[in-house]
């Protein structure tokens, strides 16, 4: 590179903004100078996906919590004693089908099938409606046991994680209703679209986070 | 509204890189990544009580069954590729695997040497009197 192509700014050796991108031929991806902006779709969801993100840094500290305190137990019951796996096990057979079957909502959205659409995002409630459920129902019994967050610092841990991906799902929830509602109402507009999108990665996203929760707390926490 | 919403260039989280309207194929990547979800579940719940694998082994088995189930998710839900449309996501999720690894591994580091350090509450009750 002579400094006369510097100066007047012809594109010469490999350019760090297109690393990832076919080095022959000129480039007009959008959101690479020349294209022009990114499409709104991937702004938005790219967007929501460093949000994601954040928020698993924030779970990421609730664990680090978690597992610093989990021998905390002030004298009161372990996990090995409180957990009973086969709640756990239904749970994450819950989440995992509600991850599905938001799948194929997506793809009924691509589609545009809204009949299809609302059969899976209801499918979807159902088993997430379930899970919230089995959930509560497990805080409801440990309290009632003793085992409340009052207890020890491991019980305190062990409610605020588990109790702030139950508060996720419920939001979830509310949000997989006004997504039904907005669909309905408003038809597969775009910006609906990239709403529906949102939810979707915000939906699997929860049940990555699931997964990290019943292995560190309930089949790690049964076994020792 | 923006008129076009795709790029050949960029894929947006979520998206998966096949022909538009082709949801034969997204159904199978959904039922595949379904199956070997499962499967990696099945296999982490079964394990301890099994006594196939070595037990002072379990715990480090179960986190690498539970970090493989999220890579499926990852590929086959969230649909994260290597492919050069994906390089942001990537590197976005790079990062937030960085953070996730220094906050969890560096806190449980610290506290461990923490408690090494410390005198027992016990211990140290007894002093004072």
């Amino acid at each position: 590179m002579t400094a006369a192509d510097i100066t007047r700014g012809r594109p010469t050796g490999p350019d760090p903004y297109r690393v990832g991108h076919s080095s022959h031929g000129h480039s007009r991806a959008p959101g690479h100078g020349e294209g022009g902006p990114a499409p709104k779709r991937i702004v938005v969801a790219y967007g929501f996906w460093i949000f994601l993100l954040s928020d698993i840094v924030m779970f990421s500290a609730f664990f680090a919590a978690y597992a610093v305190l989990q021998g905390a137990t002030a004298g009161g019951p372990t996990g090995a004693e409180l957990f009973d796996l086969r709640i756990t096990a239904i749970e994450t057979a819950c989440l995992l089908a509600s991850s599905f079957t938001c799948g194929l909502a997506s793809l009924s959205v691509e589609a545009r099938k809204p009949l299809w659409f609302y059969a899976a995002m209801a499918l979807t409630f159902v088993f997430g409606a379930a899970f919230i459920l089995l959930e509560i129902r497990e805080f409801i019994e440990l309290v009632d046991k003793g085992a409340g967050p009052t207890r020890s610092a491991f019980l305190s841990a062990f409610f605020t994680l588990v109790g702030c991906h139950g508060l996720h799902v419920g939001a979830g929830l509310l949000w997989l209703l006004t997504m039904m509602a907005q669909i309905f109402a408003k038809g597969f507009r775009p910006d609906i679209v990239r709403r529906f999108m949102c939810f979707s990665l915000f939906w699997h996203a929860l049940d990555i986070i699931w997964v990290a929760l019943f292995t560190v707390v309930y089949l790690l926490g049964a076994g020792a | 509204m923006s008129g076009h919403e795709h790029d050949d260039y960029d894929s947006a989280p979520g998206d998966e890189l096949r022909m538009e309207g082709d949801v034969a194929s997204g159904f199978r990547s959904y039922v595949l990544g379904l199956g070997l979800a499962t499967l990696l579940t099945v296999i982490s719940f079964a394990l301890p009580t099994t006594g196939l694998v070595w037990a002072p082994a379990v715990p480090i088995a179960l986190v690498v069954f539970a970090i493989a189930q999220m890579g499926v998710h990852l590929v086959f839900f969230l649909h994260i590729t290597t492919s050069p449309d994906n390089t942001n996501n990537v590197l976005a999720l790079a990062f937030g695997v960085l953070i996730v690894f220094l906050v969890i591994g560096g806190s449980i580091w610290i506290m461990s040497h923490l408690a090494h350090n410390t005198m027992p509450m016990d211990e140290m009750m007894r002093m004072q009197r």
